[in-house]
Formats: structure tokens, C-alpha cells, sequence
């Protein structure tokens, strides 16, 4: 008795808070499910019943598999287990099958690959030192960063309720981060490799793991004043690093190769022919830039500037839909995009090879890297500001200033997943939580930073305090007002472009600080 | 038939739409037969309150006779809405407030105690799963308890009048309520402002009785009717599987088929009674708020064992005064919520909450084990024992045990629980005993129940007075 109660009293408080996030994902169990269940349903099917050359040839159902081959296995490893739960959902033919143990099985599989991703935090708390903490077990950075990491809202609605794997992906990157700060540089190159494998979104990060491996792993040494020294360049390194990416790449395309199918995956994987935004406007700049657009030919219709039969009607009254014409200003290429996007990250990427910091600095490029991309991407989905939002809270733990414009990021990236959840039982749910985890994340970090100035100066205040009643107005008063049936798209408008300029904001904030820090030789232990 | 949630949308549409004079009769309008109001006027009109929203929002919610059985997903969040406002407005302020008054604890300890007794499993999955507003009833006879605590005994015989006005089974607490405000008054002497304290008090009773029911005290025939959907003494002695003395004893004896039905009412009435005696006489004659609290949990649990016609979800009256000696036991507690949770598994599996029981039961359990360190606390004068046992040691000086034993226990107990769970959830019942796993379910919270009773009389009348002389010598 006495033993189990030192166990329990004892604290260790990370299995506390493992496990009370664990007992949340489950009762999230019933809650709604997006097309993403179904999507995942039919890979499970897909990976079960046929061989692997039919894998990405397969369109019985729309969903087709556009995930990388490390990720189809692991659809085929958690078929044999679904096999036991329900053999009708491996049924190819089986479209939009959903039984109470298929649904069962698919959230339990979320809720136990989420194990990856607790080891994960687990291990980015060890890189976290706590010099500037308090006795006091709340007020502890390794604490605060473990709420923040496990019991993120973005991750669980995504995750638990939507539907989707990105608990134990998120795992794979947070401890390859972990990894490279531990300078275990081998196995960080190692995980990264996989996870690119696991899900290409990723490759909008890989800039920042190429430049540093390069700059800081495989030339050794630095001149003292912080400069590149030619001649400790380490061709040993550069050769493992390089033998790691291809035996990882191999092993995952290998098979495709030797079909002669690597064009199809290729297809598959990188579909150019959905438009620049999303059904739902992700709230990066093009959101801003379409809005504008739509602002601008209301503007010149009132004052006659336009001709009205020359305007496509659909742009004016309809939703927001995929493929949107520009009628004022210029329409947006994919190519247009890329560029916009390599632009963005230069700054960042060349700061981090004339000006490295060490893991800290490249942990900034990554964020600016996943940022940027958000902003400028090509049919981005607003569930990629996780891609920002979970390196950020390490960043945050640990200067004022970068807990600042993480609670910005945060607050606006979790406020613009809302529309993902339109259901009326959802709606106390996220309210709810996302209330949660923003008093809890606000009020933490203005605890650990007490003796700096304050976080937020009054724009920024009101800014996050406008999210209050944006919302209100968007679930509350407008489906009361006459304009539901006319304009029926005006608060997705209205959420994607308030939380564009937050973003946007944030991340010129982050770019600022990263240009302005002064270089330094040694990497400064905080 | 639908259940809970379709009589309160029922009720809603009922009071919305009839003049108060009909609510609690039979006519073409209001058929009894489907869920006739059989709660005290204050949940009518917190009925009426609720179904004023739901004109503004959807008048189809609540349209008379076309509304029946109406289920949408927009209706089904406003229902959970009623009952998140009804919780926040009176029953959580009324936790926190508990919480800040206790003595002798650090500001750490307050939250931990809020926390474990906002968890309590049962209340979250009765009110928000199967649908009802026990919170509203259990807030009212908080604030009471506050109220007449803290020396505030006007304004916490209002509440507890309140909540006796909106549930009738609240009933089951006024005994201590009633002693414990006798008690004050002798105290203070009979001849003085003892007597003027009484008036004021039966004159906030009686006032607040004719406020709640003021539109039925017009015809003697109204005041009874609503009686008697109120007090239905035509049914039987028990209905359903209850983790009652009845329902156990009738595995072995059917009396509810041997017994005429009038005695049937004398002997529950009996045994009630006599259970719950000793600790009203002690808390009439020594009111204390301490001894306020175990009676209220001892009183309650005598109603609940040996009652007439009550129903599982009546272990809630039992499960509230628990809660607020959480601090004071928290094992023997934390054990007897565990119990009460595990003793409605046969009501909870019928509305499919297997998983949100199993959850909330571990969350409640963790959060309690962590904040009270629940099982350091298990020697005899943590659990409160020690001047019974002292007592005892007089006679029977080898009974030392008594800690070990209520270890083991626990121990077996908690097992038995999951064991029954587990059994209940995976297999059959066999074809001749169709209800084997229900009853087996009762018949063992019964044991338990029974064990509790034993042990909180025990603390209420080994209490104090031997304990002041243990502080004296020491």
C-alpha cells in the first residue's frame, strides 16, 4: 500500500500529465470525424488487400494514397491489427465504412502511435535547462513546455477529432530537434530522413536541417570570430550524412523504382492541380491577397471602374472556392509561389550559415523555413501552422521575447482551425479547450518572464482580445442575421483574414529578432 | 419510450404551453402517462425558464404535442447548454466557495479539493450523459450547508428550502438540517435568542414554502395533486435493481410479494428511522459543523438503504456530503465515491458511457490518490478510529488490526468492482437469470453501503468529546 502510494504521490509528473492528456483523447473518442477517417479507412483497405504494385495505382475511392511509401507501411503494419477489430473496413469496396469498432480501432491507433510523440517531449525537456526557474514545480520551464507540447489544442482537435496522424509524425521531428541539440547530429540527419518519408509536407523544413548539417556538422570548427573555417571541412561527415539520406531514401522508393512506377508516386505525391487556396482560406498571405482582390473589385464595380460582365459572377457572391480567379490584381502561378516562398526563407537560411548558433539558431530557421511556407505556399491547409507552432514552444521557454510572438502564433494558428470544426456538439469542445490551453499558455509564460517587460504592448493585446468577439459574432449573432443566406462565406473570410495578419505579424516579429541578434562565437548557454 | 432528456423537453413544452393550473393534472393536453411532472413547482419553473430560450431559438422545440421526441443535434447542445449553465451558476460557485472556507489547509490543498470534488464522476455522468439537473438540487443544498456552517442560518435554510423545492428527494436531508438548527437554538437557550432564532427560522421556512408554492396554495385540490405525483406511495417498495436493503434482501425473500402494501411503508419507515436516530439525537444535543456534515452523509445514506421507492441516482445525495468531508477521510472517501460511481454501472451501460465512466473513474481516482496521498492515510487516526478503537482495545485488547484490515479490504473491494465491470461488459448473462450481472452489481454496493454506514455512525458518536479529552491529556 505504502509503495503504490509513493508511486502515486511520489510526482512524476510527466506520466501525470501523459496520462490525463491520454484520458482526454479518449473521450474524444465519439466526437466528429472528418473526411480524413474515411481517408485513412481506404488506406488501411488499400495497403491490406492489394500488392504493392497496385498501391499507388489504386482509385476505387477518391482518396487516393498521396502519402510517401514509409507511410503506406505503416497503414499496412496497423492493418493486421485492424483485422482483429473489424474485417469489413479492409474491404476496398467498402466506401465510407465506419463501424462502431472501425471507428474504435482508428482512434485508439491515434491515441497510441501519440507514444512516439510523449518520448519525444520527453526528450526535449532534457534540452531544456531550467537556471532561470523558480522551486516551485509550475514554474519550472520543463513543466511549462510538457503542457505545451502534450496538451497542445491544434495537435489534439487535429488529431483526435478531426482525424489524422500527426501525433507520432510531430514525435519524429520534435526528437530528430532533440537529437541535433543533444549533438547527436547521425541520428538526428537519420530521423529527419524517415520522417520526410513518412510525410512530404515536411520537405518544407528540410533548408534548414540541410544548412545547418552542413555549416555546423560537417565543417567542425569555427574561426573566432564566428566565421566559416574552410578547411575543416570533415568529407567523413558529409559522406555519412549523404550514405544515411540515400540508404533511408532507398529503402522507401526502392520498390517503386524497380516497378518503373516512380513517376506515378511522384504524381501522386505533389498533385499541382488543385488551386492556391483551399476550400477554406488558410490564413497565409495569399488569404490576404485574395481578399484584397475581392475588396478592390467590389470597390471598382460601385464606382464604375470595372465592367460587370467581364467580372466571372461566381467570384462575387460564392464561397470561397478552390480554383479563384484574380480579377483586379494578377493571378498567382504555382511557380509565382515558389519563388515568393524561396525569397522568404533566403534571409533565414543565410543567417544560419554566416551567423550559426548553434541548435538555437537552427531551431529558428526551421520555424522562419515552416513559416514562410505557410505564408507563400501553394494550396496550403491551415493545419500546417502546426508545422510552426510546436518548435516555437521551445523557443519560448526560454527568452521573453520569443514567448511573446509564440503566444501570438499560437493563439491565432489554433483560432483559425476553428472552422475545421463546424458540428454544433464540437462547438463547447473547442471553446472550451482552446479557452484552457490559452489562459494556461498566457498566464505560464507571463509567471516565468515576470521580471522582463511585459509580453504584449497594447496592439497586440487588442489584437488577441478581438478573438473574443470575432467569434461570438461568427457562431452566434451571424447565422441569426439575414446575411447567412446571401453571403454565406463572410466569417470564413472574416476568421482567415483576422488571423492572416496575426500570422504575418508573428512572423515578421520572428524575422526581425533573428536578423537583429548579434553573432556570437560561442553558443551562449541561456 | 426515450427517457430523462425527453421528459425534461416534455416538461419544457408543458409549461410553456398550459396555464399553470394544469401542470400537474391529467387532461387531453397532458397526459400523465408520458412523462408527467413529478418534481416540486421550482423545477416547473425552471423549466418554463429554459423553454422561453428555446421559443426564441426554434419554437419546433417545443411546439404542443408535435415536439414529441423531437432530437436534432442544435437541440441536443442547447439541452447540455441548460445543464452547463445550471452547473456554473450554482453548483461549481458553491464547490469553489466550500473549498475557500475550509480551515487549517493550504491555498494548494483549497484548488486540489475543488478539483477532486468537481471530478466526482457520478454527478458528471448522471447530469451531463444520462441528462438530469441533480446540480441544481445538490448547489441549493450546498449553499445551505455554507450558509447555516458559517453562521449565516437564515440565509442557508432559504437555500436548502429551495432545494427541497426543486427535488423532493432532498428530502433525505433535511433531518440533520432540522437538528442541526434545533441544536443551535437550545445552545443558545430556549428562553432567549434561541426561541427568537427558532421563529426566524420557521418563519424563512415557512415563507419560502408558500414563495415556491404560491400558484398551487389557492385550491386544497391543486396543493394535493401536486402531492401526490410528488410522493407516489401507490408504487412499490422498490423499482428496477437499487443498491437497497430491499432489492438485496428480496434476492433471498420476495417481499415485496409476501408483505400487504401498508406494511410495507410501516417497516421501510422503521428501519429508517431508527438507523438514522443516534446521530440526529448526538447532533441535536452537541450541533457542531463537523458533526453537521457526517450526519448529513449517515442520515442520507439511511434514507437510501432503507427507504421507500428509491432510485439508484438517489446515491447522489449520499455522494454530496461525502465530498465535503473529503479533506477530513480522504480514503475512506475517496473508497465510498468509487463505490457510488461503480454501484449505477447497470443505468450507466444502458446509456452506452462505458467510456466516459471508465475515464472520469481513473481521472477522479489519480487526482484524489495524488492530492490527498490517500494511501499514507490509512492508519487509525487518519481514519478516525481512534477513540472507537481505543474503546474496544478496553475489552479486546488484540484488535490492533483495524487499519490492515480496512487496507485488505479496499484492496478486495476495488478488485471486485473492476471484476464485476469487466464481466458485465464482455459476457451474457445465462438465459434463466437475465438480470444476474444488475443484481450481482447491487447486492455488492449494498454491502458496501452497509459497511459505510456502520463506519460513519461510528465516527459521529466515538466524535469529539473523547476527542477533546485526548487533546486535554495530550
Amino acid at each position: 500500500m505504502a509503495a503504490l502510494g509513493i508511486a502515486m504521490g511520489g510526482g512524476n509528473w510527466f506520466s501525470a500529465l501523459a496520462l490525463g492528456v491520454t484520458l482526454l483523447k479518449c473521450l474524444l473518442i465519439p466526437t466528429y470525424h472528418s473526411t480524413d477517417f474515411e481517408v485513412h479507412r481506404n488506406w488501411l483497405a488499400i495497403t491490406h488487400s492489394l500488392p504493392v504494385s497496385q498501391w499507388y495505382y489504386e482509385a476505387t475511392s477518391e482518396w487516393t494514397l498521396d502519402y510517401p511509401p514509409f507511410f503506406a507501411w505503416f497503414e499496412y503494419a496497423l492493418s493486421h491489427v485492424a483485422k482483429y477489430f473489424d474485417q469489413e473496413m479492409l474491404n476496398v469496396r467498402n466506401l465510407n465504412y465506419s463501424s462502431s469498432r472501425t471507428l474504435l480501432f482508428q482512434r485508439f491507433s491515434v491515441i497510441f502511435t501519440d507514444a512516439l510523440f510523449v518520448y519525444a517531449v520527453h526528450e526535449c525537456c532534457k534540452c531544456i535547462d531550467g537556471k532561470k526557474a523558480g522551486k516551485e514545480l509550475t514554474e519550472k520551464p520543463k513543466f511549462i513546455l510538457s503542457v505545451l507540447l502534450l496538451w497542445n489544442f491544434g495537435l489534439l482537435i487535429v488529431d483526435h477529432i478531426h482525424f489524422q496522424y500527426n501525433g507520432f509524425l510531430f514525435g519524429l521531428m520534435l526528437l530528430s530537434i532533440a537529437r541535433l541539440f543533444q549533438k547527436r547530429h547521425m541520428e538526428g540527419a537519420f530521423l529527419f530522413a524517415v520522417l520526410l518519408h513518412f510525410k512530404h509536407i515536411y520537405l518544407y523544413v528540410a533548408p534548414a536541417y540541410g544548412v545547418y548539417l552542413l555549416r555546423s556538422y560537417c565543417f567542425t570548427a569555427n574561426k573566432p570570430d564566428g566565421s566559416i573555417r574552410w578547411n575543416s571541412f570533415s568529407f567523413v561527415r558529409v559522406i555519412s550524412l549523404g550514405l544515411i539520406v540515400f540508404l533511408v531514401s532507398a529503402l522507401s522508393l526502392g520498390p517503386f523504382l524497380a516497378l518503373n512506377q516512380l513517376p506515378q508516386v511522384l504524381s501522386r505525391l505533389f498533385p499541382f492541380k488543385r488551386g492556391l487556396c483551399h476550400a477554406y482560406w488558410a490564413p497565409n498571405f495569399w488569404a490576404l491577397y485574395n481578399a484584397l482582390d475581392k475588396v478592390l473589385s467590389i470597390i471598382g464595380l460601385e464606382l464604375k471602374l470595372l465592367d460587370p460582365n467581364k467580372i466571372p459572377k461566381a467570384s462575387m457572391t460564392s464561397g470561397l472556392v478552390q480554383q479563384f480567379q484574380h480579377t483586379v490584381l494578377p493571378s498567382v502561378t504555382p511557380l509565382a509561389t515558389l519563388i515568393c516562398t524561396l525569397i522568404a526563407i533566403l534571409p533565414s537560411v543565410f543567417c544560419l550559415w554566416f551567423k550559426p548558433q548553434g541548435p538555437r539558431g537552427f531551431l529558428r530557421c526551421l520555424i522562419l523555413c515552416a513559416l514562410s511556407s505557410f505564408l507563400f505556399g501553394w494550396h496550403v491547409h491551415e493545419k500546417a501552422i502546426l508545422l510552426a507552432v510546436l518548435p516555437m514552444s521551445l523557443l519560448s521557454v526560454g527568452k521573453a521575447g520569443d514567448a511573446s510572438i509564440f503566444l501570438i502564433l499560437t493563439t491565432t494558428g489554433h483560432y483559425s482551425l476553428f472552422p475545421l470544426l463546424f458540428t454544433a456538439p464540437e462547438l463547447p469542445t473547442k471553446i472550451l479547450l482552446m479557452l484552457l490551453f490559452t489562459t494556461y499558455s498566457i498566464s505560464s509564460l507571463r509567471t516565468l518572464f515576470r521580471k522582463e517587460k511585459p509580453l504584449f504592448n497594447w496592439l497586440e493585446t487588442f489584437y488577441l482580445l478581438g478573438l473574443g468577439p470575432l467569434e461570438v459574432f461568427c457562431e452566434f449573432v451571424f447565422p441569426f442575421t439575414s446575411w447567412k443566406l446571401k453571403y454565406p462565406f463572410i466569417p470564413l473570410l472574416l476568421t482567415s483574414v483576422y488571423c492572416a495578419a496575426g500570422i504575418t505579424y508573428a512572423w515578421f516579429k520572428l524575422y526581425v529578432s533573428v536578423l537583429s541578434d548579434p553573432p556570437s562565437s560561442k553558443t551562449k548557454k541561456q | 419510450m426515450f427517457g430523462d432528456y425527453e421528459a425534461q423537453r416534455h416538461w419544457q413544452e408543458i409549461t410553456f404551453n398550459l396555464p399553470i393550473k394544469q401542470w400537474y393534472f391529467n387532461s387531453s393536453d397532458n397526459n400523465l402517462q408520458y412523462w408527467g411532472l413529478d418534481y416540486p413547482p421550482l423545477t416547473a419553473y425552471h423549466s418554463l425558464l429554459c423553454a422561453y430560450v428555446a421559443k426564441f431559438i426554434n419554437p419546433d422545440w417545443i411546439a404542443l404535442h408535435t415536439s414529441r421526441g423531437y432530437e436534432s443535434q442544435a437541440h441536443k447542445l442547447f439541452m447540455r447548454t441548460t445543464v452547463l449553465i445550471a452547473d456554473l451558476l450554482i453548483y461549481i460557485p458553491a464547490v469553489v466557495l466550500y473549498c475557500c472556507c475550509l480551515k487549517e489547509i493550504s491555498t494548494k490543498k483549497k484548488v486540489a479539493n475543488a478539483l477532486c470534488i468537481l471530478l466526482y464522476p457520478g454527478l458528471i455522468l448522471i447530469d451531463y450523459g444520462h441528462f438530469q439537473y441533480n446540480s441544481v438540487s445538490l448547489g441549493f443544498a450546498l449553499w445551505g450547508v455554507l450558509g447555516v456552517s458559517c453562521d449565516w442560518d437564515l440565509l442557508g435554510s432559504l437555500a436548502f428550502c429551495l432545494a427541497i423545492n426543486y427535488k423532493q428527494m432532498e428530502l433525505y436531508h433535511s433531518l440533520p438540517f432540522f437538528c442541526f438548527l434545533l441544536g443551535k437554538c437550545f445552545k443558545k437557550g430556549l428562553k432567549g435568542k434561541g426561541f427568537v432564532l427558532l421563529i426566524k427560522l420557521a418563519c424563512t421556512v415557512v415563507a419560502s414554502f408558500i414563495l415556491c408554492w404560491l400558484p398551487f396554495c389557492t385550491e386544497r385540490e391543486q396543493t394535493l395533486q401536486v402531492l401526490r405525483r410528488l410522493f407516489p406511495v401507490d408504487r412499490g417498495l422498490f423499482e428496477d435493481k437499487v443498491a437497497n436493503i430491499w432489492c438485496s434482501f428480496s434476492i433471498f425473500l420476495k417481499i415485496k410479494d409476501i408483505l400487504p402494501h401498508h406494511f410495507q411503508i410501516i417497516i421501510s419507515f422503521c428501519f429508517t428511522f431508527l438507523s438514522l436516530l443516534p446521530a440526529c439525537v448526538k447532533l441535536t444535543l452537541q450541533p457542531s459543523s463537523k458533526g453537521f456534515r457526517f450526519t448529513l452523509v449517515s442520515c442520507a445514506l439511511s434514507f437510501f438503504l432503507f427507504s421507500f421507492q428509491v432510485h439508484e441516482k438517489s446515491i447522489l445525495l449520499v455522494s454530496l456530503p461525502v465530498c465535503l468531508v473529503l479533506s477530513e477521510i480522504p480514503f475512506m472517501s475517496t473508497w465510498f465515491l468509487l463505490v457510488s460511481t461503480f454501484s449505477m454501472l447497470p443505468l450507466l451501460l444502458k446509456d452506452e458511457l462505458l467510456m466516459p465512466l471508465v475515464v472520469t473513474t481513473i481521472a477522479f481516482f489519480i487526482a484524489c490518490a495524488t492530492s490527498f496521498s490517500i494511501f499514507e492515510k490509512t492508519s487509525e487516526e487518519e481514519l478516525q478510529l481512534k477513540s472507537f478503537s481505543l474503546s474496544v482495545r478496553k475489552y479486546l485488547p488484540c484488535f490492533t488490526f483495524l487499519s490492515r484490515i480496512i487496507q485488505y479490504l479496499f484492496l478486495i473491494s476495488v478488485i471486485t468492482m473492476v471484476l464485476l465491470t469487466l464481466i458485465t461488459v464482455t459476457l451474457d448473462p445465462p438465459q434463466k437469470l437475465p438480470d444476474l450481472f444488475s443484481v450481482l452489481v447491487c447486492f455488492v454496493s449494498c454491502l458496501h453501503f452497509l459497511f459505510f454506514l456502520v463506519y460513519f455512525n461510528i465516527i459521529i458518536m466515538w466524535d469529539s468529546k473523547s476527542g477533546r479529552n485526548q487533546k486535554k491529556i495530550n
